[in-house]
């Protein structure tokens, strides 16, 4: 069998994953990125997005938002907003929350509010990306 | 001596304020374990989160952060979490009696003072003094991470600004179920954490491979860090009322209990009393009619 690393993910709701996996694929701030056993120390910002881990034949989906992930020590440890299992994600919601979203952007793009603006599009990125992985399990 | 029928309704008016003393003692213990278990979710995010910190540090160039920058503090601005309720004996007074000296000392000292409160307590006290700048009231019942965030933020903007040149964070320490002590924890500016084991540390983060720089996390990072210490200060706040008002229940609802025996015993007396004195006219009547 081949070697393994560490999987966390954390939230400041505890932790949500804590297993050991063959590789872990993340959204990165260049881009995604793979990370396989005895990786060589490093660290991150993540974006809001898809984070898969494989397991054998068992691969998990995952959806997170904003944070940054760190490795050592054949150890990888996400640090994350939030973090959701593929079938945990209410879609409806997210759906709904994608309208107000889109709505809200629209106004502050209008008034041309730089704040709330960024908001917005978080918001909007955070639910596409509760979509994108429910629909993907 | 009171009357028999008054005595009897203040025992049923106490024995009442015990059953709600009661309930409000029951509710608090109840909540206080949700609270509980929260901070201890959040424990090991806070922990990782000051490793990694205190890994960059190790690297990064300190003086070019805005959120870094130490100033000549003109300005001090402090963040008070309290609680929004009441009723929980002198947890919230403890508190802004705390900040209320911190505010004279720094005043002492020819600093102006701003005030952000987190919580109605802390708005209640202070929003006679005018310092108040904004305060945020009724989300203590239910935070979230993003009520944190907002704060956050606002508090950053206004250092950057330069309106603040130094932000503290008082809040309520919970130590225990039985002792809850305020606290004072510096916020602004960032202070690079501590490394424990000093320079053997050191030399491992800079074997890190950065994505993208150093400087480029430290810009997210900060931030995410404010979040953490003040959506800390929230838990433990939330988590010390509950276990306040706990204890300001339970000494109540003892209090109540005691004023009933007292009560029932002076009820006791007046009704012997009366029973005496009642046989005292029927023996004197029927010996009346005899004569």
């Amino acid at each position: 069998m081949a070697q393994q690393i560490r999987l966390e993910v954390v939230t400041p709701k505890g932790a949500i994953v804590s297993e050991d996996v063959d590789i872990v694929n993340a959204p990165g701030y260049g881009g995604d990125f793979g990370v396989l056993a005895n990786h060589a120390p490093f660290l991150s910002t993540i974006r809001i997005g898809l984070l898969t881990y494989e397991q054998g034949k068992k691969r998990e989906n995952l959806m997170i938002s904003g944070g940054f992930c760190e490795v050592s020590n054949n150890k990888i440890t996400f640090l994350v907003e939030s973090a959701e299992h593929g079938k945990q994600i209410d879609v409806d919601r997210a759906m709904r929350a994608k309208e107000r979203a889109e709505q809200r952007l629209a106004k502050a793009t209008q008034h041309d509010d730089l704040i709330n603006r960024t908001r917005a599009e978080a918001a909007l990125q955070r639910a596409l990306a509760r979509m994108k992985v429910s629909k993907m399990t | 001596m009171a009357s028999l029928k008054e005595v009897k309704n203040k025992i049923a008016g106490v024995k009442k304020t015990a059953q709600i003393t009661k309930a409000m003692n029951m509710v608090a213990s109840a909540r206080l374990r949700g609270a509980q278990s929260k901070m201890e979710a959040f424990r090991p995010y806070s922990s990782k989160f000051e490793e990694a910190m205190s890994n960059l540090s190790g690297g990064a160039n300190t003086g070019s952060f805005p959120l870094m920058e130490v100033r000549n503090v003109a300005t001090v601005e402090i963040v008070i979490v309290t609680s929004d309720r009441g009723l929980c004996g002198s947890f919230n007074a403890n508190i802004n009696k705390l900040a209320e000296k911190k505010m004279k000392a720094y005043e002492a000292e020819g600093k102006k003072v701003s005030i952000v409160c987190v919580g109605k307590k802390g708005h209640q006290y202070f929003k006679k003094t005018g310092k108040v700048r904004k305060s945020y009231t009724n989300i203590m019942a239910s935070f979230q991470m993003f009520h944190a965030r907002e704060i956050a933020q606002d508090v950053a903007d206004n250092f950057v600004k330069g309106a603040a040149d130094k932000v503290e964070v008082l809040y309520g320490h919970f130590k225990s179920v039985a002792i809850q002590r305020p606290a004072v924890q510096d916020m602004l500016p960032v202070q690079p954490v501590a490394n424990e084991q000093g320079g053997a540390k050191k030399a491992i983060s800079g074997d890190y491979i950065y994505e993208p720089s150093t400087e480029e996390i430290m810009d997210v990072m900060q931030p995410l860090y404010l979040n953490v210490i003040l959506y800390h200060a929230m838990l433990e706040v939330g988590a010390s009322e509950h276990a306040a008002r706990m204890t300001a229940m339970d000494n109540a609802t003892s209090a109540c209990r005691d004023i009933v025996n007292n009560l029932t015993l002076i009820y006791n007396k007046a009704r012997q009393a009366a029973v005496t004195g009642e046989l005292m006219d029927i023996v004197g009547g029927a010996e009346a009619l005899k004569g």
